[in-house]
């Protein structure tokens, strides 16, 4: 079953020099085992390809339920050298929720994940 | 000893609501405010305001917030702690301490005043003598860039302010301490927490992280039920309500606009995380993994089980230098094919800058409207009613980048057509001050606190 990470999640993200951080907190803490399952670093890094220069990393968090991913050469440059309209990377948090993933429809149904229309 | 010390956040950096440091001490009990005014980029603006005049270089609006809590400081004993002091921390106390008078609260104030974090007329010697100021992110050494060094600070940790508050001060500014020492340092002098006290000590920074931008804890840019959280036009900043074992209260004051809950706090905790096992501050290292959130009632939220470590034998520097000249234009296009007017009109952009010789170490054009913030994720916006071509240059050569700004508004007339939004003229260059991350040994940096009375 397709599932629009923007229905099982919210996000937070912020900058340190030309890295964005993009936290990603599941909306019922049954679903943390999702992202932590499907959002791996491989799916975030093919997401943002051609969008950021450097690597991703991602550490998890299931204290918070969160996720959180560092997305390295994301910012132009970063801080004030960044001509990018988005240059502390406030707005990456948004741009990862536009992930889809695809979960066994067993699973799916078990955790009671809301399916993209 | 206090069974519970309440710090309240009053402004998450300079430009901050003005009104909001008054609030926090009318609207309900406080023991401290905490005032977090300094991020990179204001370093090196009050350094320039410095160098212009000598008795500016602090964040000036801490001046006005003081008076507004005057009344609060010395009829109820409410303590302000604020790294207001910038490059010039004495300059601002004589500004806070006149102020106190003008107002009639002549010797109320005892202020403490941390100096030591400013190392701009000891990068010589501190090179000299085998601390290269290293870039943490590229490894190269600051001699590089040293002719165009504007600022240079270490962030400093929780001690001098643990010190001024254990001689009395009821005022502590200091320069460029770390956002969390500010919340930290009230708590550890009040429950006596021990330098090596790490859980306690972490707990601190963990309510520090969460506070110190503002609103942002308490349901300011909240994705999660935005909808939701109610009137924010009366937005409360948050307070934290701690206890000597270390677990905290995140909360805010009654009848006040927004929401504390455990998705606004979780969203602030992740919020600029690098690496959660290792949040690194001078006084010792958090583990973001081992916090605990729940919620204890309406706009409550309990924090609790955090576990410290100790801290690394380095500090922080932040070199600002100076790195260039930009400048962004911008015009809008309109249906039909707005988006496609756009895009030729930035090819015609690169290729009169290309005609002129202009040479950029980076032109950037974006589509606002299409795909400014999400790129190519945000799929086809060929139907888009509206998209703002926003055309950026960046370089070494002013001139270059002064010449450019005068090729956005032929366009208007000369390029492709349902153009408008010009209105705001020429763009504007802009000298880039930029960063430059570095590590010094801590004990080549030593802070002293000053009272004045």
């Amino acid at each position: 079953m397709k599932v629009r990470l923007v229905d099982i999640a919210h996000a937070r993200s912020g900058d340190k020099g030309d890295t964005a951080n993009v936290g990603v907190i599941a909306l019922e803490p049954r679903w943390y085992q999702v992202l932590e399952e499907f959002v791996t670093c491989d799916r975030v890094a093919e997401h943002f390809r051609g969008m950021i220069e450097g690597a991703v990393d991602r550490y998890e968090l299931p204290n918070l339920n969160a996720l959180n991913f560092l997305l390295h050469g994301a910012l132009d440059g970063g801080g004030t050298l960044s001509l990018k309209t988005d240059a502390q990377g406030k707005v990456y948090s948004t741009a990862l929720l536009r992930m889809v993933i695809d979960v066994p429809d067993a699973e799916a149904r078990r955790l009671d994940l809301p399916a993209a229309e | 000893m206090k069974k519970v010390v309440r710090v309240a956040a009053g402004q998450g950096f300079w430009g901050d609501d003005l009104d909001a440091p008054r609030r926090q001490v009318e609207g309900g009990p406080v023991d401290y405010l905490m005032l977090d005014y300094l991020a990179e980029v204001t370093m090196s603006i009050l350094q320039k305001q410095k160098e212009r005049d000598p008795s500016l270089g602090y964040a000036r609006d801490f001046v006005g917030a003081i008076e507004s809590v005057l009344p609060a400081v010395v009829e109820r004993g409410v303590k302000i702690i604020a790294n207001a002091g910038g490059v010039n921390p004495p300059a601002c106390a004589a500004a806070v301490k006149a102020v106190a008078e003008k107002n009639g609260a002549k010797g109320a104030l005892r202020i403490g005043v941390v100096s030591g974090d400013d190392l701009l007329g000891r990068i010589d010697q501190l090179i000299a003598a085998g601390h290269p100021l290293a870039n943490m992110e590229t490894g190269e050494p600051l001699s590089l860039v040293r002719d165009r060094v504007l600022s240079a600070n270490a962030y400093i940790g929780s001690e001098p302010i643990v010190e001024a508050l254990g001689k009395g001060a009821n005022v502590v500014i200091t320069g460029r301490s770390t956002d969390t020492a500010l919340t930290m340092a009230p708590l550890r002098h009040e429950f006596a927490w021990g330098a090596e006290s790490w859980d306690q000590l972490a707990a601190g920074i963990v309510a520090g992280h969460i506070i110190e931008c503002g609103a942002q804890c308490s349901g300011g840019n909240c994705l999660y039920d935005w909808r939701s959280i109610p009137d924010l036009a009366n937005v409360g900043y948050p307070l934290v309500e701690a206890k000597p074992d270390g677990s905290f209260i995140v909360t805010k004051h009654p009848n006040t606009g927004g929401r504390v809950s455990v998705q606004t706090v979780s969203e602030q905790l992740v919020y600029e995380m690098g690496d959660p096992h290792s949040y690194i501050t001078p006084d010792v290292i958090a583990d973001f993994t081992t916090i605990s959130v729940a919620r204890d009632g309406d706009d409550r939220v309990l924090v609790t089980g955090i576990k410290g470590k100790p801290p690394t034998d380095k500090l922080k520097v932040s070199v600002a230098y100076r790195a260039g000249f930009k400048a962004v234009g911008t015009l809008v296009y309109a249906w039909p094919d707005a988006l496609e007017k756009a895009q030729l009109a930035d090819r015609i952009l690169r290729q009169r800058l290309d005609r002129l010789g202009l040479r950029f170490e980076r032109i950037l054009s974006e589509f606002v409207g299409a795909n400014a913030t999400h790129g190519r994720l945000a799929g086809d916006q060929r139907k888009a009613p509206e998209v703002q071509l926003r055309f950026g240059v960046r370089g070494p050569d002013r001139a270059a980048v002064e010449r450019f700004t005068r090729e956005i508004a032929p366009l208007v007339l000369n390029g492709p057509p349902s153009v408008t939004g010009f209105a705001g003229g020429r763009p504007k260059v802009e000298e880039i001050v930029a960063y430059w991350p570095a590590l010094i040994d801590k004990s080549v940096v030593k802070t002293k606190v000053d009272i004045i009375q």
